[in-house]
């Protein structure tokens, strides 16, 4: 009885103070035939808020670049920035916000495929187009025709990571540990399972881990005692830091490699796990080191105007701005939902920071995906 | 045999520091009867308070770890002035000092919010150096053992504390009967602030060594050792310090145990609340507790 008082009275400050902090950062504006108004739903707060930071200025290079370049006749982007607390309770009350008080064109967001799967069922009734920009979870554009992703899924991504350790590690047996009450957590160690069984790698033993762990090493050492070729993990960059850090002390040897899955394209993975982070292979929609113009002006503007340089979560939301606005062009009317979710399904080819990009049949990202180990506190393109 | 030997070990580490966590929350319920709920929260901002001494003020560890203990102490000091001073006179005494001490559990978690920001953080690489030993199968760090050490040298001093010096006694004269105590000329509030001075020093200890033995320290770490250490000293019998010492590395076990046997980390909390749940019904005075005799 206490327990439930006090996490609710918690609720309600939370709330107050969320709604108070985060309220100042929209920017409330009238929707002219010049704007296009586009709501970003992202995770400023709770545990995605690591991706969340670097979506957000990610897109706030973008919206700069494209109002710069707009001038005076141009339409312009009016941004309204919302935090989904990593929670879908509160990715609903701000999709429903920006959906129905603000009436904005089209949604970027949400951070994680979790609050997604919940969101996106009320753009979908509501015809509002989204625009995912960081959720990987399988099927996520089968909720309707309202809904698109600029970022690769893990069964694009991780049937090409595992494809590659085969051939440059010749793993044939591996040990895997996922979250399993976590839509993306899940969705990588399902994605994992399908491609392991396609490359004919056994798995030796699988363990599971819940969301807010920090204890991991139980699972660990059942897993040392299996031997097996390489550790597969798929987990948010918050517990992927502990469980490689906590795999090194348990004495599991670099010689056993851990592959990652999708969370642990972040800069605070490797922060967190610093030293312990060496040799981790991680499959990935954006190679930073690329030699396409776009990135290396994205990644020197970047650098220059936060201090530090974009991960693939910052590459994904400024595409995903890009990728709008030129549906948004198309359309014709920058406030007629169809007209953009119509333009938004015919982009071909379109010239990004993460390659030439395309839609698929249904809605998802087509692109080339990569390779990446953690080298030196970097990520390089694995097997170079 | 050595991966079972190596899950006792995990037991072991993650144990004390439950133990740890647990000695302080019982000896104030031992002398007071009252549940301080701000316990946990003592536990967050001793973990960050040593982070940010040594990160910011740039202090080793071992400067840092005796001053966040200092200063969680100094917390308790506060919870007791602010939450239980005010309170000790009214009738209903027990059920609002647990309301008033949620209340500083929360403004301490929002400072911490406020101070640290919602990120997980960790200690900065090599603030303690760290080998890895391996004998027989089974892997121990240096890290692992000196947190055993400190966990078990704090509980020896607290217990011969206890047992042999003035305010010690005195403590637990108060613990026995604080009315006997006063007309006996012990100075009782200022022995309930040192109890609590003491619970929330060894509070703050238990945050920064597990905020070094896991690498994350967070605005919310606490949240998830409140009910661990609720049912640990329930295991152990409530106000008794060994049995909270006990019922801590019993805890631990139990966790490692689960997760090494069922593969998977949610069953965890399950088992050990079942086995709370029984050790409630079978011996409702815990494995320790002895009924009303006082034992710390």
């Amino acid at each position: 009885m206490l327990k439930k008082q006090r996490s609710s009275r918690i609720g309600i400050i939370t709330t107050l103070l969320l709604s108070f902090v985060f309220g100042m950062f929209g920017t409330p504006g009238h929707a002219g035939a010049k704007e296009a108004k586009i709501g970003f739903v992202l995770s400023m707060t709770g545990a995605a808020a690591v991706y969340g930071s670097t979506q957000i200025n990610g897109a706030k290079m973008a919206i700069d670049e494209i109002n710069a370049a707009a001038g005076k006749d141009g339409v312009k982007i009016v941004a309204l920035f919302e935090d989904d607390a990593s929670t879908p309770q509160q990715g609903i009350n701000v999709f429903n916000k920006f959906i129905k008080a603000d009436n904005v064109a089209l949604l970027i967001g949400p951070t994680l495929s979790n609050t997604a799967q919940v969101t996106d069922r009320i753009a979908q009734q509501e015809g509002v187009p989204v625009l995912a920009v960081s959720n990987t979870v399988k099927g996520l554009t089968d909720i309707g025709d309202y809904i698109f992703r600029d970022s690769l899924t893990e069964a694009v991504v991780i049937p090409n990571t595992i494809k590659i350790a085969k051939e440059k590690l010749g793993v044939s047996k591996v040990a895997v540990l996922y979250g399993n009450d976590d839509a993306f957590t899940k969705g990588g160690y399902d994605a994992f399972k399908k491609a392991l069984g396609d490359a004919k790698i056994e798995i030796l033993s699988e363990q599971t881990f819940a969301k807010g762990d920090r204890d991991f090493s139980p699972q660990l050492t059942q897993i040392k005692g299996k031997n097996p070729d390489a550790i597969i993990v798929s987990a948010l960059a918050e517990e992927a830091s502990g469980i490689v850090s906590q795999a090194r002390q348990l004495g599991i040897p670099k010689t056993i490699p851990i592959i990652g899955g999708n969370g642990f394209n972040s800069p605070s993975f490797m922060k967190n796990a610093g030293e312990a982070a060496e040799g981790v292979i991680v499959g990935a929609a954006w190679n930073s080191a690329s030699s396409s113009p776009l990135t290396r002006k994205f990644v020197a503007d970047f650098t220059a105007k936060y201090n530090g340089p974009p991960d693939q979560f910052a590459a994904q939301a400024y595409a995903g701005v890009y990728i709008a606005y030129e549906a948004v062009k198309k359309a014709g009317s920058p406030d007629n939902r169809k007209a953009i979710r119509d333009a938004m399904a015919q982009i071909k080819i379109f010239d990004t920071v993460l390659g030439k990009f395309s839609f698929t049949a249904v809605r998802d990202a087509d692109h080339l995906p990569i390779v990446q180990q953690v080298r030196g506190g970097k990520f390089v393109v694995f097997g170079e | 045999m050595s991966l079972f030997a190596q899950q006792l070990i995990n037991g072991l580490f993650i144990g004390s520091v439950y133990g740890l966590f647990a000695v302080g929350y019982t000896l104030v319920f031992g002398v007071l009867d009252i549940l301080n709920m701000a316990h946990a929260a003592v536990f967050t901002l001793g973990g960050l308070v040593a982070l940010w001494l040594i990160q910011t003020a740039g202090m080793s560890i071992w400067l840092a770890f005796p001053l966040a203990v200092l200063f969680s102490g100094l917390l308790g000091l506060l919870i007791n002035s602010l939450a239980f001073v005010p309170l000790r006179q009214r009738q209903d005494t027990y059920f609002s000092g647990l309301i008033s001490s949620i209340a500083m559990s929360i403004i301490f978690e929002s400072a911490a919010l406020g101070l640290f920001s919602a990120r997980t953080v960790r200690f900065p690489q090599g603030t303690v150096p760290i080998h890895i030993w391996q004998f027989a199968g089974i892997t121990v760090t240096s890290l692992q053992v000196e947190i055993v050490l400190v966990a078990a040298f704090l509980m020896v001093i607290l217990t011969q504390f206890l047992k042999r010096s003035r305010i010690g006694k005195a403590i637990r004269a108060v613990a026995e009967n604080d009315r006997a105590a006063r007309l006996l000329g012990i100075h009782v509030d200022g022995i309930i602030a040192s109890t609590f001075f003491i619970s929330s020093a060894l509070g703050g200890a238990a945050g920064i060594l597990f905020g070094l033995y896991f690498d994350a320290l967070s605005p919310d770490m606490g949240r998830s050792i409140e009910l661990k250490g609720l049912a640990v000293i329930v295991l152990g019998g409530m106000g008794s310090i060994p049995g909270a010492i006990i019922g801590g590395l019993a805890f631990g076990l139990s966790e490692v145990l689960t997760v090494a046997i069922s593969g998977t980390s949610n069953l965890r909390d399950a088992v050990a609340f079942t086995v709370l749940f029984a050790i409630l019904l079978l011996r409702p005075s815990g494995i320790l507790g002895r009924g009303r005799v006082r034992e710390i």
